[in-house]
């Protein structure tokens, strides 16, 4: 095919290509093999395999039900007798005393329906879970204890039943009894309460029927009610989100607008002095240097936790990478364009504006509009750190360890709020790019 | 010079013309302007508003915790060293999070970039899906799989490095899958007409065009990394940030240790930089060249 000017004879050309074999061969296999050998290392000083068995998969099953389900607690004091029907036992979620769902009759002997012939009856003394397919547990709580009659049999592991306290938990739900309280869950598939809470006249009402009051006058007080909501904290979670997009605003525009003059003293082309450009330039190498994770911590100890220090720390850690990019984009600035705006008579601010402007805009906007994205993430997270934003919501809901259904919610906000940033600044971007290509 | 011959007007009206085109173009920006700037004020007062302290009293304090810190760490500057070396460790692991989860996040986006790239997915129908799945991957802030995966796997390294390892699987894949559309389909054709597998196509016929692209992108990535592990360790994912949060809860009389892990996030963040800079620049040139 084509000819080799080569002095090596067959012998060598052999050997030659030999070589080049094994070295290709060495990198193919070599490579691979020390990127195993640091995953092996990294899988044992991470400690993997103990992670395995300390991992708690009790944990993970209660995070993902929880995620999408809810739990009504119906639960007794044993003591006076009071019945109280709470959705997911908290204070907000308590029906007012005396109602209840239609699942729960209540009276002298208040009677659970769990479904699928589940029943557990609160007596005046005794209690007891009828389980279809096993038969009727009761159990007396008193002052030495519970004492609990199981039917014929070994009892099976889905009860455990101890001197002071019985738990059963089936498909339908879960019982536990105490010597102080007996408590029953029962489990539901959504996010119970999303709308309106229990103490508004609004909860249960159809969509229909709510456009309807909504058309009648009273879209002031179902607006309110929603926005209002104590449980799922509608207003908050809307200001939480709209404090993280400012923060990313705020950072990345104010960063790029201090970074612009600060690019020219460091880039080759407009600032002659070396030291100058030197300074500039070990100025962003700092900020970059130093960190979000830093100048958020010394910013809060300044501003206290909030928006504004998230705003600020994003600003500083930007200002550095603008700076590079921006003085980057300012060395390959073309020559000829300024010297054509030059010798039309135009003085310096002339020659910056019209000869130097329009070439590093499109650099510019669409390095602003990756960061604005970029930056929700790094908004999300600096919250997080500072208390502000849906970080911080997302780790108190996290870290309460029992509201994941919150967590799920807020999570979908925060992938919905990524992706809708993402998309904008794409949108913007072919805007204006090409909005600028039409216009110079 | 030459006859444009716009009708009967004549060099006066044109040039009206053009002076109002102008006019109108100036206060349309001149508008924008004003509306931006509107925007930007009311945007740092409403934040001002929120955060705890303002702007106005904070901003004379904001060197206090520094001087603080470094004040106490001039102290006891024969401490330093010990401390150093003390938290080596710890370091180690945070850089450790960062390569593992580059590494993995390279692997699985040079994976979802492949099957996502047309004219060289496996499954051609199933492109749209992959990139979906890229979308998300790089959607989710590290910290949302880092906290949840701390309460199922305990605190520790692996949470940190799963999460950091989804995110990068997300960012590198869409970089990946840019670099790759590029490619030259000639040897991948020539390999497969003597019945290489795909996967055999895609290894010799496409990685050794696209390695120093994806390397390249997979360096800037770690430098990305190492900083959000020395995050995610701040919020209990171990690592220096544990270690920097740990020292920061004991408050003063702790403060050198503070410093010293400062001064390594620093070095360390201020070192990968440089040196992943000049092998991009190397790689990049090489291919160019």
């Amino acid at each position: 095919m084509s000819t080799f000017s080569t002095d090596l004879g067959l012998d060598g050309l052999k050997a030659e290509t030999d070589t080049l074999f094994r070295r290709k061969r060495l990198l193919n296999f070599g490579l691979p093999a020390v990127i195993a050998v640091y995953l092996i290392y990294v899988f044992f000083s991470f400690d993997v395999p103990g992670l395995w068995q300390r991992a708690s998969m009790e944990n993970a099953r209660t995070l993902v039900a929880d995620s999408y389900s809810y739990k009504t607690h119906v639960t007794r004091d044993n003591r006076s007798g009071e019945v109280k029907i709470a959705i997911e036992g908290e204070r907000k979620g308590s029906y007012p005393a005396g109602e209840g769902p239609d699942w729960v009759s209540i009276g002298e002997t208040t009677i659970v329906d769990l479904g699928d012939g589940h029943i557990v009856t609160f007596g005046a003394e005794e209690v007891s879970y009828d389980v279809p397919g096993y038969g009727l547990i009761s159990a007396t709580p008193g002052r030495r204890g519970v004492q609990a009659v199981f039917p014929e049999g070994v009892i099976p592991d889905w009860i455990s039943a101890s001197k002071n306290r019985v738990a059963i938990t089936t498909d339908a739900g879960r019982f536990t009894i105490t010597r102080n309280r007996a408590e029953v869950f029962r489990y539901f598939t959504g996010w119970e309460l999303f709308w309106f809470t229990l103490d508004s006249p609004y909860y249960g009402v159809g969509p229909g029927a709510l456009m309807g009051l909504a058309f009648s006058g009273e879209a002031g007080e179902i607006w309110s009610d929603f926005w209002n909501n104590p449980m799922w904290r509608h207003r908050d979670v809307a200001w939480a989100i709209f404090e993280t997009i400012l923060m990313a605003f705020l950072g990345t525009i104010g960063g790029a607008i201090i970074a612009l003059p600060l690019a020219f003293m460091a880039a080759r082309n407009f600032t002659p002095f070396a030291a100058l450009r030197f300074t500039a330039r070990r100025f962003f190498d700092f900020l970059r240097g130093v960190d979000a994770l830093i100048w958020t911590i010394v910013l809060a100890r300044a501003f206290g936790p909030g928006p504004l220090t998230g705003a600020l720390a994003i600003l500083v850690t930007d200002t550095g990478t603008f700076g590079k990019i921006f003085s980057e984009a300012l060395e390959n600035v073309d020559k000829t364009q300024i010297e054509g705006v030059q010798s039309t008579g135009a003085n310096a601010v002339q020659r910056y504006r019209f000869g130097v402007i329009p070439q590093i805009t499109p650099v510019l906007l669409s390095q602003l509009l990756y960061f604005l994205e970029s930056n929700t993430r790094s908004a999300t997270i600096i919250g997080a750190i500072t208390g502000g934003g849906i970080g911080l919501m997302l780790t108190q809901a996290i870290i309460t360890q029992k509201d994941w259904e919150e967590v799920a919610y807020y999570i979908v906000l925060i992938i919905l709020m990524v992706i809708f940033m993402d998309w904008f600044s794409g949108w913007l971007r072919r805007r204006l790019i090409r909005g600028d290509e039409g216009g110079h | 010079m030459a006859d444009l011959s716009v009708g009967a007007s004549s060099l006066a009206d044109v040039r009206e013309d053009y002076v109002a085109l102008t006019r109108r173009k100036r206060i349309y920006s001149g508008i924008l302007l004003v509306i931006f700037i509107a925007l930007f004020s009311a945007g740092w007062q409403t934040a001002d508003d929120r955060n705890a302290g303002n702007f106005r009293d904070g901003f004379t304090n904001v060197f206090d915790y520094p001087a603080e810190v470094l004040g106490e760490a001039a102290q006891k500057l024969d401490q330093l060293p010990a401390h150093l070396v003390n938290f080596f460790p710890a370091l180690i692991e945070t850089i450790n999070i960062a390569g593992a989860a580059t590494l993995i996040g390279t692997l699985f986006g040079t994976l979802f970039a492949l099957l996502s790239t047309r004219g060289l997915a496996l499954w051609p129908s199933l492109i749209p899906v992959f990139r979906r799945i890229m979308d998300i991957c790089r959607a989710i802030p590290e910290i949302v799989i880092a906290l949840v995966l701390i309460f199922v796997l305990g605190g520790g390294p692996v949470p940190a490095m799963i999460a950091i390892a989804i995110h990068t699987t997300g960012a590198l894949g869409k970089l990946f899958s840019e670099v790759s559309e590029n490619v030259s389909l000639k040897p991948v054709e020539g390999l497969h007409s003597v019945g290489a597998s795909w996967s055999q196509r895609m290894y010799l016929g496409v990685i050794p065009q696209v390695g120093p692209n994806f390397v390249s992108y997979a360096l800037l990535r770690f430098e990305i990394n190492i900083r959000a592990s020395a995050i995610l360790g701040f919020v209990g994912a171990g690592g220096i940030g544990y270690e920097l949060r740990n020292s920061m809860s004991w408050g003063q009389g702790r403060y050198d240790e503070a410093a010293a892990i400062f001064v390594l996030l620093f070095l360390t963040i201020v070192v990968v930089d440089q040196v992943s800079s000049r092998l991009r620049e190397r790689l990049t040139h090489g291919v160019s060249a």
